[in-house]
C-alpha cells in the first residue's frame, strides 16, 4: 500500500488551470522533494492531497483510503507556508504546540499532564522551549516556524508534509532543521513531502525528486533525475548548477558537465 | 440610595442574574468571533433579532421565542452567502443585516408603528427582566456554556489555524456553525439587557479590552467576562441610581474599561 496515490488528478481556479492529470504515488519511508516555479501547482496539489482543496477531476489516497472518507489524522502532520494564525490570538508557544494532540483526541477534547510533558519533549527536540511561556505572536519568524514544527511532529506522524518550512529560519537552524527531518525519516521510516523552491536545500536529504509545472515534469529518484532528459531540458542552463548541490550524487550525474 | 437597598428589590435581583449570566457568555463567544475577525456578527445578527422581534409582537407570541430561529437562520445565511457567491465575509454581514433590519421595518409598520414593547427590545430594559425571562436565560446560556465545554479546544483551533485544524480532524465546518449558532442564541439572549442597538458592543469590547492585557487564552477569557460583569452590575446600578438606560451605561462602562486596558498595555511596553 501506498502512503500518497494520486490518480489522473486535475484542478483549475476558475479557468486558470493549476494541475493537470497529475498521477504519482509515494511509499513508505520515501523522502520526496517537491520543486517546481511559483503558481507550478506545489502548494495545490499539496492542499488537494490533504483534502483541503477538493479535486475536480482524479482521485488522492492517503494510506490506501479516499481522501474524502480519511479520517486518520493522527498518521498527518502538515506544516503550511506562509502561515498567517489568528495574528492577536493570546496562545503561548507551548499551547500552540499542544494543539497538535487534537488529533489523537475524542471529544471533549482536553489536555492531561502526560500531553503537556509530550509538548514540553517536542519542543526541547524543535529548539523552542526556552520560549515556551511566550505569546506565540511576539516571536519572530524563525521561531513561531519552530513552534509550528513541534506542533507538527507532536503526534509522531507516518506522513509529514511540509510547504516551504525552511524560508524564515536562519541558516544554522536552517541545518537543524533538515537534519531534524532527516533523521525522521531514516530512523522512523516518516514518510516526507517537502515542497522547497531550493534545490540546494535538499538535495542531499531527499531520495525523490518531483518536479510540478502544472503537469509532472520528473518524478522519481535523484539518481534518475540526474539523467532525465526531460528535466534537462526544462532546467536548461541552470542544471549544471543544480547538480552541484546534489552533492555525492552529482559526480555520477550523467549529464550537464558532469558527463 | 445604599447597595444593600439597591440589592434588596427582587426586580434587581433578577436583573443582576440575567445580566452576569448573558455578561459571562458574550464575552466568551466574543472572544472567539473577534479573534476570528467576526466581530461584526453581532451588529448584522441583532438587526436580524428586530425582525423576529417584530414578527412574535405583531403575531402575538413571544418575541423572544420567534427571535430565536429567525436570528439562527440568519446567521447560517450569512456562510450561505459566502459560500456560494464571490462574497466577503464581512459584506455578507452587511447584506444579512440590511436584509433584517428591512424586513423588521416593515413588519413594525405592518402593525402600525413601534411600541412600548419593541422599544424596550430596542434599547434594552434589563430592569423589567421578568421570572420566566430570567430562566430563558438561563436555559439559552447552559446550553451555549455545555457547547464551548465540549468544542473549547477545537473552537481554539478554527480560530487560530483553520488549515491546521482541518488536518487535525476537526471538522471546521461544523465548529463554524455551532460558533454562529450559539452566537445567534446569545445575542437574542442579550436582547432584553442592552438591546438590539448595542447587542454587538457586548460581543466585542469587553474582549477587546482583554486582548490588551492577557497573557494566555485562559486569562483572555477570564479578564473578558470580569470586564462584561463589571460593567453589567455598576451600568445597572448607575442607570439605577440616575434614571439612565440600563444598556447605554453597561455598554459606556465597557469602553471606560477598555481605554483603560489600552492605557495599562502602553504603560507596561
Amino acid at each position: 500500500m501506498d502512503t500518497i496515490e494520486v490518480k489522473n488528478l486535475s484542478f483549475s481556479y476558475g479557468a486558470a488551470l493549476a494541475l493537470e492529470n497529475i498521477s504519482f504515488a509515494v511509499k513508505q519511508g520515501d523522502f520526496t522533494g517537491v520543486l517546481g516555479p511559483n503558481g507550478g501547482g506545489k502548494t495545490t496539489l499539496i492542499k488537494i492531497v490533504l483534502g483541503l482543496l477538493k479535486a475536480q477531476k482524479g482521485e488522492v489516497k492517503l494510506f490506501g483510503k479516499d481522501i474524502n472518507k480519511f479520517d486518520d489524522w493522527v498518521k498527518i502532520g502538515y506544516l503550511e507556508q506562509k502561515n498567517t494564525p489568528s495574528s492577536l490570538m493570546p496562545l503561548t508557544a507551548f499551547e500552540v504546540a499542544r494543539l497538535g494532540l487534537l488529533s489523537s483526541k475524542k471529544l471533549p477534547k482536553t489536555f492531561n499532564k502526560t500531553d503537556n510533558e509530550t509538548a514540553e519533549n517536542i519542543m526541547q527536540t524543535t529548539g523552542c522551549l526556552p520560549y515556551k511561556n511566550k505569546l506565540f505572536y511576539e516571536l519572530s519568524g524563525g521561531q513561531q516556524q519552530k513552534v509550528l514544527l513541534a506542533r507538527t511532529l507532536i503526534n509522531k506522524p507516518s506522513l509529514l508534509i511540509l510547504d516551504e518550512p525552511s524560508t524564515a529560519l536562519d541558516s544554522a537552524s536552517r541545518e537543524n532543521f533538515f537534519n531534524l527531518i532527516s533523521s525522521l525519516n531514516k530512523q522512523n521510516n516518516i514518510t516526507m513531502l517537502l515542497i522547497t523552491h531550493d534545490i540546494a536545500d535538499i538535495g542531499k536529504y531527499v531520495n525523490n525528486f518531483l518536479i510540478l509545472d502544472k503537469n509532472i515534469i520528473f518524478y522519481g529518484s535523484k539518481q534518475k533525475f540526474c539523467g532525465d532528459k526531460k528535466a534537462e531540458e526544462y532546467f536548461g542552463p541552470y542544471t549544471p548548477h543544480l547538480m552541484d548541490h546534489l552533492h555525492a550524487d552529482a559526480k555520477s550525474c550523467p549529464f550537464g558537465r558532469h558527463q | 440610595m445604599s447597595v444593600i437597598e439597591f440589592l434588596s428589590f427582587s426586580f434587581v435581583q433578577r436583573a443582576l442574574t440575567a445580566g452576569i449570566l448573558i455578561a459571562v457568555i458574550t464575552a466568551i463567544l466574543g472572544t472567539f468571533l473577534v479573534l476570528k475577525r467576526l466581530s461584526l456578527i453581532g451588529d448584522s445578527l441583532s438587526h436580524v433579532a428586530l425582525s423576529g422581534v417584530a414578527l412574535g409582537l405583531i403575531t402575538n407570541t413571544s418575541p423572544i421565542f420567534v427571535a430565536v430561529p429567525v436570528v439562527m437562520a440568519g446567521s447560517l445565511l450569512v456562510f450561505k452567502i459566502t459560500e456560494h457567491t464571490k462574497v466577503y465575509t464581512d459584506s455578507a454581514l452587511g447584506i444579512v443585516s440590511a436584509c433584517g433590519i428591512s424586513f423588521g421595518l416593515i413588519i413594525t409598520s405592518l402593525a402600525g408603528g413601534f411600541n412600548v414593547d419593541l422599544m424596550s427590545f430596542l434599547f434594552g430594559s434589563i430592569l423589567t427582566v421578568s421570572a420566566w425571562e430570567l430562566w430563558l436565560a438561563f436555559t439559552l446560556s447552559a446550553a451555549a456554556f455545555v457547547m464551548i465545554y465540549i468544542f473549547y479546544n477545537d473552537l481554539i483551533a478554527v480560530v487560530f489555524d483553520e488549515n491546521f485544524a482541518k488536518t487535525a480532524g476537526v471538522n471546521a465546518k461544523r465548529i463554524n456553525t455551532i460558533l454562529v449558532l450559539i452566537s445567534a442564541v446569545a445575542i437574542v439572549a442579550a436582547l432584553k439587557v442592552v438591546g438590539i442597538m448595542l447587542v454587538s458592543a457586548m460581543l466585542i469590547i469587553p474582549p477587546c479590552a482583554a486582548l490588551q492585557l492577557a497573557t494566555n487564552f485562559k486569562k483572555a477569557l477570564l479578564l473578558a467576562c470580569s470586564f462584561s460583569v463589571i460593567s453589567v452590575i455598576f451600568g445597572i446600578y448607575i442607570s439605577f441610581v440616575l434614571n439612565i438606560p440600563s444598556g447605554a451605561a453597561i455598554i459606556i462602562l465597557n469602553i471606560l474599561i477598555l481605554a483603560f486596558c489600552a492605557c495599562i498595555k502602553k504603560f507596561l511596553k
